[in-house]
């Protein structure tokens, strides 16, 4: 492979990967601090896509839409979190895994019964509809650097509030020893909501940013899903720096593997997972 | 005794009416002691009506009713009664599904299904209770092929039928070198293998061929590498959303202007809305166009226009050939659809003056029909050329 096509390819994992990682994050964190294995997190994905589908055309702008969206997903998180999870957090895991999966049915119908299940698309915004040129016959489009932007720009956030606030502090002993800051006097049960609503937002915000990049159609969330728990389990559970590594590894292995490896385009991600979980079973940084 | 009068001659009245109303509906009862058949057709329906194939599901059962409607909601003579079953696309409750119809609800005919997965479940129970399916759309080959069965029925197209006709046209452009590009699966491939038979039989050269893991719509590396390859054109089976994303992708990255891309018909049908301006110039081949401009085609969309919001779509084509089947093969054995073998052979006589065009069933039940090259212009499949005219299915491997 030509060395500037072998550049392109990093570019297309990088962005990939990024956007993954809006995903991951939420689930690493969910799943870490409050032990709850979030199977809806790919429907979310799904609603925040078709979200900014709908506030796109109702209000002609894809901006005004991301706006008006980001807090909707925000507030459906809290109200799943405050009348669905807030029941179940004694019980076993199994009551919260048959839970979320069934918001997964819920949320699905919801989405046919709203927006139908023709495929459906968002037009990119004007302001970034351009291209960069990059060989004779490829360019690479603006939003797709727009959004590893963005998502760079989260991540940083994530990380920043992780590491230098008193929240961060929390949130990171949460994940070693949930017990322990409960025991602390810490309000675990509003951290739990934040958590969640922020974690679930977190993934509808990566389908809404994707609603211009892909075609919208029931059921989109649940591929996505799947890689986001591989990306999760590579990383270590609740690790969010695990998590940040593990989306461009598989970033990168998504992109390369059906190019070079074409035999094995289907089950690359799954290997390397194996592969992780038999040098370090916890995953990379748990 | 004035009573008992009254009673007599209240009793020669009800007698009176009563072979009144005998005389008057004669000849229909006449007809149904003849057939011993006072009950409807029963239709049963094997579709999609939820998830990802839920559209295909409704425009077929809107073309089958809106054909038998016009034909005054009956089949032979008789009522119609349709028994409406969600396939829900899931091939692993096919078999069951089958049956139920079939054993349970005890239906003359079933019509479905959209999915080929679907389909060799619903095959196999058809082989074992010879019932008879007429097929509105799944394109595998083995259908009416290796699994070819007298019973059995279809009125949309092969995988093959919808893309062979294009590996001539795209030599007959100038292409010399293509890269082929599809999803993993058994429906992909036949697609590909039709179109590459074609090409190569014309002289062309397949450079490479990407198969995409199903139902993967990451296509960003794909892209990239056809680039870098620089073919002639590229030839492409993908449906429904990851033809959404696949032909965006594809004009987004600038593909488009450089390396023409062509496809089986599915990759725009149904899908302009949400393609936008990023399909138009795309050629594809299909068994149906826009700007047919026939008087059938036109009476037709006329119909459909009138009876359903939904727009129409070439399903909807199937579902309605699938009920102008019925009709005729009904009125051809005076509604009788008990003696199996007179209404297999009606229904294999049937000549259609179709909305696509005129639509005759070859020895393994298939259409032979027009193949039309279509290009995307002002968000329509326009009709250009014939591609190939009534294009007859190989049927391999069918002994019938």
């Amino acid at each position: 492979m030509d060395p500037v096509f072998i550049a392109i390819q990093l570019l297309n994992g990088l962005q990939y990967g990024l956007l993954l990682f809006l995903i991951a994050s939420g689930l690493t964190l969910i799943f870490g601090i409050m032990g709850i294995i979030n199977l809806a997190h790919g429907a979310m994905y799904m609603i925040g896509a078709y979200l900014a589908y709908d506030l796109t055309l109702r209000t002609g702008s894809f901006w005004l839409a991301l706006l008006l969206a980001v807090p909707i997903a925000v507030v459906l998180g809290l109200v799943i979190e405050r009348l669905f999870l807030g029941t179940l957090y004694r019980r076993d895991h199994l009551y919260q895994v048959l839970l979320t999966f069934g918001l997964i049915l819920v949320l699905n119908e919801a989405q046919r019964i709203i927006w139908g299940s023709d495929v459906q698309s968002v037009p990119v915004p004007a302001s970034l509809s351009g291209n960069i040129a990059l060989t004779g016959n490829l360019q690479y489009p603006v939003y797709r650097l727009f959004v590893a932007a963005i998502c760079l720009l989260v991540a940083g956030g994530i990380y920043w509030i992780i590491r230098h606030t008193r929240l961060g502090i929390v949130i990171r002993a949460g994940a070693v020893n949930r017990d322990m800051v409960e025991g602390l006097g810490i309000d675990v049960r509003t951290l739990f909501t934040l958590i969640f609503s922020v974690g679930v937002g977190l993934a509808a915000f990566a389908g809404m940013l994707s609603a211009p990049m892909t075609s919208l159609y029931p059921g989109m969330g649940d591929n996505i899903l799947i890689t986001c728990f591989v990306i999760v389990v590579i990383g270590g559970i609740g690790s969010i720096k695990g998590a940040f590594l593990g989306s461009l590894l598989i970033g990168q292995a998504a992109t390369f593997g059906p190019v070079l490896l074409p035999a094995l385009a289907s089950v690359i991600i799954y290997l390397i997972m194996a592969a992780v979980l038999i040098i370090k079973p916890r995953g990379l940084f748990a | 005794m004035k009573r008992a009068r009254i009673r007599k001659h209240t009793r020669h009245l009800l007698t009176g009416l009563g072979l009144f109303f005998l005389a008057s509906f004669q000849p229909l009862l006449a007809q149904q002691n003849e057939e011993g058949q006072a009950t409807p057709v029963k239709l049963g329906l094997m579709l999609p009506y939820s998830g990802t194939y839920a559209p295909l599901g409704e425009s077929i059962t809107n073309g089958l009713k809106l054909a038998i409607k016009q034909n005054g909601d009956q089949l032979g003579g008789r009522p119609v009664e349709y028994v409406v079953l969600d396939s829900e696309a899931d091939a692993s409750k096919a078999p069951q599904n089958m049956s139920r119809l079939v054993k349970g609800d005890k239906v003359d005919v079933v019509i479905g299904p959209v999915h080929s997965g679907v389909a060799m479940g619903m095959l196999k129970v058809a082989k074992q209770t010879g019932a008879i399916m007429i097929i509105p759309n799944a394109g595998l080959g083995a259908a009416t092929g290796q699994l070819c069965m007298p019973n059995v029925f279809r009125t949309s197209f092969s995988m093959w039928q919808d893309s062979y006709p294009m590996g001539k046209v795209a030599y007959d452009r100038g292409h010399r070198k293509v890269v082929t590009i599809t999803w993993n699966y058994a429906g992909g491939k036949e697609d590909i293998a039709g179109f590459e038979e074609a090409f190569s039989k014309a002289g062309g050269e397949i450079v490479k061929q990407i198969l995409v893991p199903f139902p993967e719509t990451q296509f960003q590396p794909y892209l990239t590498d056809i680039a870098s390859i620089k073919p002639d054109a590229v030839y492409t089976f993908f449906a429904g959303a990851g033809a959404v994303r696949f032909v965006r992708d594809y004009a987004k990255v600038g593909l488009k202007d450089s390396v023409p891309l062509l496809g089986s018909g599915f990759l725009t049908d149904g899908n302009l809305d949400a393609q936008g301006e990023a399909a138009e110039g795309i050629l594809t081949t299909l068994h149906y166009a826009d700007g047919l401009d026939s008087d059938v085609d036109r009476t037709f969309r006329e119909a459909y226009g009138k009876a359903y919001e939904r727009k129409l779509d070439t399903y909807a084509v199937q579902g309605y050939d699938a009920g102008m089947m019925l009709v005729q093969a009904l009125d051809q054995t005076d509604g009788n659809s008990a003696d199996r073998d007179a209404l297999i052979s009606a229904l294999a006589s049937v000549k259609l003056n179709s909305p696509r065009g005129p639509v005759t069933f070859s020895k393994a039940h298939h259409p032979i029909q027009n193949i039309y090259l279509r290009q995307v212009t002002d968000g329509r499949n326009q009709v250009i050329d014939v591609a190939s005219r009534a294009l007859e299915d190989p049927a391999r491997g069918c002994r019938m």
